[in-house]
């Protein structure tokens, strides 16, 4: 904290005769350089969909862009209010919250569009919106809030399976739909605000000895016993980094060539001569598949321009856990960082290879509104917890 | 009641400062594991992917080259290409379940008015000969098929239509022997040096000219190289690169069609297996080489039924052998020739020394008699030749029989040796001699050790010796051009598609012999007395053609077979320029069937050449 203080700028005086703009919208208290490492993301993801996406939809060459630009902005405008809104409220709103987030999730059982084989989404009149999505950042500020609250009910391992439960029921019901992806990032999400939470380090030992069983189990002995828990296809794509295939139905194949499209990219990148991800080698290439395209088009210095992008992101995330007033900010932007990491460690890792496949977005850049849209205001909530935190220093609130 | 930093305990806060260490080294760890694997990817094994991608994107389509054509000395086309709409079946490319597939290839089969199984039958058999290609079910389809065919790919997937180049004989079968056939390239032939560069399914010959001329006559074929997505659709403006193919230069042979095809329909007329070859004298070029029974060479290209494979491969007729290159015969009194230059030449007579012919010797108890019981009198080698007295010759047998001279001279003059002809499986053949059979002996694979019988019967042809006509044209031939053993050749010259000659082929003479013109001059007047004068052996045959001609004739005794008719003419007399050898089969006589069938092939040659000066038939007597 002092290490902020130090290198913040000089603030105009509280209480000054009449505050400039600046400072009457707040942004003098806002992390710039959180708020600049999203925007400029967005803005790279937006461009490289204009650019890869061009000949996709026959007639309309800018179809992904208008909308993803749409989203964003939308986005933009959620994260500014959001960053308004002193978050400690949403820990008063926790029961309700958690229970916006479960009914949501399940009425996509209902309402929702089915794609692909499955019901992630509603249809609404502009887009389909995906409960799951912002989903993500209501985890983490009601399991914040329950966390918080229920520190000095029950014994540690009480309270501990407690967590566990709160997080897995809508992570159950996301694996329903079926989206192994997302409820993989609620479990990360989960972990870390337990993790943030003070939950302790034996606990953790025996949560991943549980989750290695629970791996082994679902990928291994349950497919050998002939009671497969997973579908085909999630086992196929979760395990396919372990053996490339050939065809070209193949998720392995799939993600072979997403390889091919990264590594051909090379220092500076083909441009406009991609063909990997132009030809339909690389499959969801506005989607899942997006950071090859990056790869290819710009080369190793795009790729790793936007993977410092997420690096400054995170740090920023993480600063902020450390900055906020009080322990549910630190529990709230620790869930948050964690499902920035794990979201663009495993997006990334699966296009370099090295993670399996498993529909994960990448923030901020994949195609999608309800991603976009989530993730900006998840950035808002880290704005506030910020902004929150330098009007407490200056003692006073913002509204 | 929020909790403020101030509720916090200073043991939690250090435990959260840990917490949040350990938070940001695992992130911080990730990020490291990500960056190290982009550079990994794009800067140090750029390189790779890059040429995957390419590699990836791009399907070379071979374009085949047209063989060059083939053509007789006159330019006369013997082998040209046509092309020729096929219906492939690519069982590589067929739907893996046996169901659909059964059903794809059903409505194919409704769609070529065939039925299921036959298609099936093509199949399988085609696929035993050459497993894994593409299967030819038809040859020639109709336009109406492809374009329906095109239309409705998705249909039939596996199904293809190629437009290849098949061999087309303008003169169907002449020359079948000579010019051999095209096939695609096998397994084996691809690992061979003279094949770099080939792919499985291009074609090559595979014998006769086609064969040993194949590096001329195949063209090099061209690639397009195309820009495809990910399902291997060509993409817009996706042609890359584009060679064109080359095609293969021209052939022209040394054979004259006429001289080709009376050879051919002399053997036919007669119906017994045989063959002929008629040589220039001079520089071995090879007008006219045959044999009997012959085959269409447009039989051998694919798809072969199993009938047509029985009747090629597994005939007793065996109707691919080229019985002028490649029998192993005895050559009756067509011999007597050798047994005289090789008695003149060691001093066992001169061409005036007499011989008393009465009709038989007696050799180490065993009676050798003139054929048909003839007694000749007292005669020298000039008339010796023109009524083919045995006794004589067995008497030149006899003289050199453990001096090796009759050997060597055969030897000198090409029997039982290879020609250096330049078409693939021509026979070397046996020239029994003295140690060849004494070797035998010791090893035990015959009954007795040389004897005098065995050059007596050498002397005259007979017995153990193995040659074929060409060798013993060569052997004319030898004595006819005073001593040059030619390289016998059917390849000419190569000419480019425009008509320019890139290549003469004269191939040097093996070797020379010396000849003493005097020996010369008596032998070739023994043999034209034997063609055209009374009392000799072939006169009621060539007496009325008008061309002085010197020829011998020649009964080979194949026990248990009948005998096998000879005949070797050198035209015309006294300075050859062409030697005819016809053999055939249990022809009888020599003057009985090779003898006119050598006549015929004179008169093409003749014919063609002073039309007013001999008539179609010659004069000729039958």
């Amino acid at each position: 904290m002092m290490y902020a203080t130090r290198t913040r700028r000089a603030r105009p005086e509280p209480f000054a005769v009449r505050p400039g703009i600046a400072e009457r919208l707040g942004l003098p208290y806002m992390d710039a350089a959180l708020g600049i490492s999203a925007v400029a993301l967005a803005a790279f993801g937006a461009f490289t969909l204009s650019q890869a996406t061009l000949h996709d939809v026959p007639g309309s060459p800018h179809y992904f862009v208008d909308r993803q630009v749409t989203y964003a902005a939308l986005g933009l405008v959620g994260m500014y209010l959001l960053a308004r809104v002193d978050y400690s409220r949403f820990r008063e709103l926790r029961v309700g919250i958690y229970t916006f987030l479960c009914v949501s999730v399940s009425l996509v059982f209902v309402f929702g569009v089915a794609a692909r084989g499955s019901r992630r989404a509603f249809e609404l009149p502009f887009f389909s919106f995906q409960p799951s999505e912002v989903g993500k950042l209501l985890l983490a500020l009601a399991l914040a809030g329950f966390v918080i609250d229920g520190a000095r009910r029950g014994s540690a391992r009480q309270r501990t399976v407690r967590y566990l439960c709160l997080g897995f029921a809508p992570a159950a019901l996301v694996f329903l739909q079926p989206d192994l992806g997302t409820a993989l990032v609620y479990g990360a999400i989960t972990l870390a605000v337990m993790y943030v939470g003070g939950v302790r380090w034996t606990h953790f030992a025996v949560i991943g000895a549980g989750l290695v069983a629970v791996v082994t189990i679902v990928l291994v002995v349950a497919p050998a016993v002939g009671t497969p828990i997973l579908k085909g296809y999630q086992e196929e794509r979760l395990t396919s980094f372990l053996h490339p295939s050939e065809d070209p139905s193949d998720a392995g194949y799939q993600q072979n060539q997403a390889g091919i499209a990264i590594g051909s990219g090379q220092t500076t990148g083909r441009g406009d001569r991609a063909t990997q991800t132009r030809l339909d080698f690389v499959p969801e290439r506005h989607t899942d598949f997006i950071f090859a395209v990056i790869g290819e088009r710009y080369g190793f210095m795009g790729a790793a321009f936007v993977l410092s992008l997420y690096a400054l992101l995170f740090w920023r995330a993480l600063r902020i856990v450390t900055l906020s007033k009080n322990s549910y900010g630190t529990l709230v932007a620790g869930g948050i960082a964690a499902m920035l990491l794990f979201q663009v460690f495993v997006n990334v890792g699966m296009n370099l290879g090295i993670m399996p496949i498993t529909g994960i977005p990448l923030p901020l850049l994949s195609y999608g509104g309800s991603s976009v849209l989530a993730t900006f205001l998840a950035v808002g909530v880290l704005q506030s917890i910020h902004m929150q935190a330098r009007l407490s220093q200056k003692g006073r609130f913002a509204w | 009641m929020y909790l403020r930093s101030d509720d916090r305990g200073p043991q939690r806060n250090t435990g959260l400062a840990l917490r949040m260490a350990v938070f940001g080294g695992v992130g911080l760890a990730l990020f490291a594991v990500l960056f190290f694997r982009l550079w990994f990817l794009q800067v140090i094994s750029g390189d790779r992917y890059l040429a995957e991608a390419n590699n990836n994107r791009t399907r070379e389509f071979r374009v085949s080259a047209p063989r060059g054509s083939i053509v007789d000395r006159s330019g006369e086309v013997l082998v040209d290409n046509r092309t020729s709409l096929a219906l492939q079946v690519n069982p590589r490319k067929l739907p893996p379940k046996e169901a659909t597939r059964r059903a794809e290839l059903g409505r194919l089969a409704d769609l070529t008015h065939s039925s299921l199984r036959r298609v099936r039958r093509l199949m399988h058999e085609q696929l035993t000969l050459a497993p894994s290609a593409p299967v030819t079910l038809r040859r020639d389809v109709g336009h109406y098929l492809v374009y329906y065919l095109q239309e409705n790919q998705e249909r039939f997937p596996g199904i293809e239509v190629q437009r290849v180049f098949v061999r087309h004989y303008p003169h169907g079968a002449l020359g079948a022997h000579i010019l051999g056939n095209v096939g695609e390239v096998t397994e084996d032939q691809l690992k061979e040096r003279p094949h770099h560069g080939l792919e499985p399914g291009d074609e090559i010959g595979q014998d006769g000219v086609e064969d040993t001329y194949d590096r001329f006559l195949r063209g090099r074929p061209g690639v397009t190289r195309i820009q495809v997505d990910a399902f291997g659709q060509p993409t817009r403006r996706g042609r890359l690169v584009s060679k064109p193919p080359v095609p293969g230069n021209d052939l022209r042979l040394s054979i004259d069609s006429d001289v080709q095809a009376a050879g051919e329909s002399a053997l036919a007329l007669r119906g017994l297996p045989g063959g002929f070859v008629t040589m220039n004298v001079h520089s071995g070029e090879i007008l006219g080489l045959g044999s009997f029974p012959t085959f269409d060479p447009t039989d051998l290209t694919p798809p072969l039924t199993q009938k047509q494979v029985d009747l090629l491969y597994r005939s007793e007729l065996a109707p691919l052998q080229d019985r002028a290159i490649a029998g192993l015969y005895p050559t009756g009194s067509t011999f007597k020739l050798i047994t005289a230059m090789a008695a003149l030449n060691t001093g066992v007579i001169t061409t005036g020394t007499p011989i008393y012919d009465g009709g038989s010797i007696t050799v180490g108890g065993q009676p050798f008699q003139n054929a048909g019981g003839a007694s000749y009198g007292t005669l020298s080698l000039v008339r010796a030749l023109q009524v083919s007295s045995d006794v004589f010759f067995y008497t030149l047998g006899q003289d050199m029989w453990n001096t090796g001279a009759l050997q060597r001279w055969a030897h000198l003059l090409g029997i039982g040796r290879p020609t250096g002809l330049d078409l693939p499986g021509a026979a070397t053949g046996l020239l029994p001699s003295q140690r060849w059979r004494n070797r035998l002996f010791k090893r035990g694979e015959t009954d007795r050790p040389w004897s005098v019988g065995d050059n007596i019967q050498l002397a005259t042809g007979q017995g153990d010796l193995q040659t074929n006509p060409l060798q013993m044209a060569i052997a004319y031939a030898t004595v006819a051009n005073g001593g040059t053993v030619v390289t016998p050749h059917v390849g000419m010259q190569i000419d480019d598609t425009a008509g320019r000659v890139l290549r003469e082929f004269e191939p040097r003479p093996r070797r020379r012999v010396h000849i003493d013109p005097g020996y010369r001059a008596a032998i070739l007047e023994g043999l034209h007395l034997a063609a055209q004068e009374g009392g000799g052996t072939s006169y009621h045959v060539f007496g009325g053609f008008p061309i002085p001609v010197a020829g011998k004739t020649g009964t080979a005794q194949r026990p248990p077979n009948p005998d096998q008719s000879w005949y070797i003419v050198l035209a015309p007399y006294p300075n050859p320029r062409i030697v005819t050898a016809v053999t055939i089969e249990q022809g009888g006589f020599g003057a009985e069937s090779a003898a006119p069938a050598a006549l015929e092939i004179l008169e093409a040659y003749f014919g063609k050449r002073s039309s007013g000066e001999a008539g179609p038939n010659g004069g000729s007597p039958g």
